[in-house]
């Protein structure tokens, strides 16, 4: 088995089989996401929320993605057939594929590249393309209106997440996940993490996540009652469950990338107890309950204020802290506070 | 054939295929999508040759957000396809004649060009060894240490030529109503309402 283990085929076996277990990974947290999400909504307005099929209802959300994948495709007359099934593909493959680079425990990483976090953000500022595409081809107004501005929005805010992405690389002088975890360890649990020195990038970085993700109170490009459902409208069945699909997986990543990058990953928050995955998986869905949370109780925001937040604020913001970090790394201000090369790097 | 040899045959045929689809393609946005494989599959090949930074930044710089702004011009413009083609049916020996003008210039031109011996090392004295270090940080040894003035030099004619665009394209129009977000946030109740006691039978 060992033997076997080493050659081509085996390593490639391997790999496929590393990879299946991530997906598998995510697509049944995506089951009990998509639950919690609509639990916790309801719990805020006081309703009930999905308690019917299974225990408590925690079967809903399969049931739900049954009927989807049984319903009939339903396809316009005047879509461009081609691009109308791409861009629901693009963006499920888009949002499973970051998956390859995020770490969730030491060493537990499928592919343990130098320019992670790089990797991260191209393939989510390729999910961009799934949106335009999806409202172009469907050859109407209102998903076209839904793509145009999605579309707006997601380059706008995806430079302030650069730029704070940038501040937590110069503190590492490093773009792997693993080395920026590591920076993180030390004596003092979660007070050595990057949401100390790092902290008003955190809320600007939640954010920006939430209007990257297009989650309420941004998410204009499928307002309802402006634009019906937006880049969604024309479509039904499967390829509305990718579109769905692909937008909790990026969520979730997002909230992956926060544990990540502020909240010390599968580091133990209280020195002495064990590091490990489960801490990870709890971060996660704490920073998910989060997202829930903002859904339940914060208004839609108006478009032209959503463009001034991210242009007038969060931008010269993110900008003049890449700046203060630089200083404060360079010259090592409160014994390398903000300059943590000699533990992660 | 390694793994890599077939990488790098699939993302080359990819590459120069999409791109001649970008060409050939009826549709402005189909072109714009070949286009962005286009990019993509030179991505592939540049993490093949081992620089896997000039490729992300390649997916992030031209696929997110120049191929963006290019779908955007592409999807809003309402051009004229058939009268463009005839336009372009008009031109083609003179595009044709330049072409081959142009092509035979280049061969010669690198046909007859000869690399000095000591060419190779003046490269490698500059550049940093990549078994020694990785790639990102070598290059921005060679950008922010080596070639600071020459970056700073192509980032200043940058920005002028972003305030240049902006001047040109600025106007400021007096008939369109603006939201004013902090006027807007500045208003409190006492001065926006005003309470008026209505007796019975009067009105206001």
């Amino acid at each position: 088995m060992a033997d076997f283990l080493q050659t081509g085929l085996g390593i490639t076996l391997l790999m496929a089989a590393q990879g299946l277990l991530v997906i598998a990974f995510v697509m049944i947290s995506l089951l009990f996401l998509v639950y919690g999400d609509r639990k916790i909504w309801a719990a805020v307005q006081m309703r009930r929320g999905p308690n019917v099929v299974g225990v408590f209802g925690l079967l809903q959300t399969v049931a739900d993605a049954a009927k989807y994948v049984f319903k009939e495709v339903v396809i316009p007359a005047g879509v461009d057939r081609p691009v109308f099934f791409l861009a629901p593909l693009v963006s499920f493959v888009l949002a499973i594929l970051a998956w390859a680079v995020i770490p969730f425990s030491d060493g537990w990483v499928l592919s343990n590249i130098n320019v992670a976090i790089l990797f991260v953000f191209a393939t989510s500022s390729l999910e961009v393309y799934g949106v335009i595409m999806g409202g172009w081809a469907s050859n109407s107004k209102y998903p076209f209106l839904g793509s145009l501005r999605s579309a707006a929005q997601m380059i706008s805010y995806e430079v302030s997440l650069g730029l704070i992405i940038v501040g937590i690389i110069i503190s590492t002088g490093s773009m792997n996940f693993s080395h920026i975890v590591d920076a993180q360890r030390g004596d003092f649990g979660l007070f050595n993490w990057y949401w100390l020195p790092h902290l008003p990038m955190v809320a600007l970085f939640f954010i920006s996540a939430l209007a990257e993700t297009n989650r309420p109170p941004f998410d204009l490009p499928e307002a309802e009652s402006e634009l019906v459902a937006g880049f969604q409208v024309e479509y039904s069945s499967t390829p509305f469950l990718l579109f769905m699909a692909g937008e909790y997986i990026a969520i979730f990543l997002m909230c992956a990338l926060m544990s990540l990058l502020f909240f010390g990953g599968w580091l133990s928050p209280i020195p002495g107890l064990p590091d490990g995955a489960l801490w990870m998986v709890g971060k996660m869905a704490f920073f998910f309950f989060m997202f829930a949370m903002v859904k339940a109780i914060v208004p839609r925001y108006r478009y032209d204020q959503l463009m001034r937040i991210g242009w007038k604020v969060f931008l010269p913001m993110s900008l003049g802290w890449v700046v203060l970090v630089s200083f404060l790394a360079k010259f090592e201000v409160l014994g390398g506070f903000w300059a943590r090369w000699a533990v992660g790097g | 054939m390694s793994i890599a040899d077939l990488a790098f045959y699939a993302f080359a045929i990819m590459g120069v295929s999409a791109a001649v689809l970008v060409v050939m393609s009826r549709n402005m946005v189909h072109a714009v999508l070949w286009l962005i494989l286009t990019f993509l599959s030179s991505a592939g090949l540049f993490v093949l040759l081992g620089a896997e930074f000039v490729a992300m930044l390649l997916i992030i710089v031209y696929v997110g957000a120049v191929a963006v702004l290019f779908l955007f011009v592409v999807m809003m413009l309402d051009v004229d396809f058939e009268a463009l083609k005839g336009e372009v049916a008009r031109y083609m020996p003179l595009a044709l004649l330049m072409g081959i003008i142009i092509l035979l210039q280049l061969s010669l031109g690198i046909g007859a060009w000869i690399e000095a011996d000591t060419a190779r090392e003046l490269r490698q004295a500059v550049t940093p060894d990549p078994l020694q270090i990785e790639n990102t940080r070598a290059l921005g040894l060679l950008i922010y240490d080596k070639y600071l003035y020459l970056f700073q030099i192509a980032g200043l004619i940058l920005l002028v030529a972003m305030i240049g665009a902006i001047v040109l394209t600025l106007r400021e129009r007096k008939d369109v109503k603006r939201q004013n977000v902090l006027h807007q946030m500045w208003r409190d109740p006492a001065e926006a309402m005003e309470l008026k006691d209505v007796k019975p039978g009067q009105g206001l």
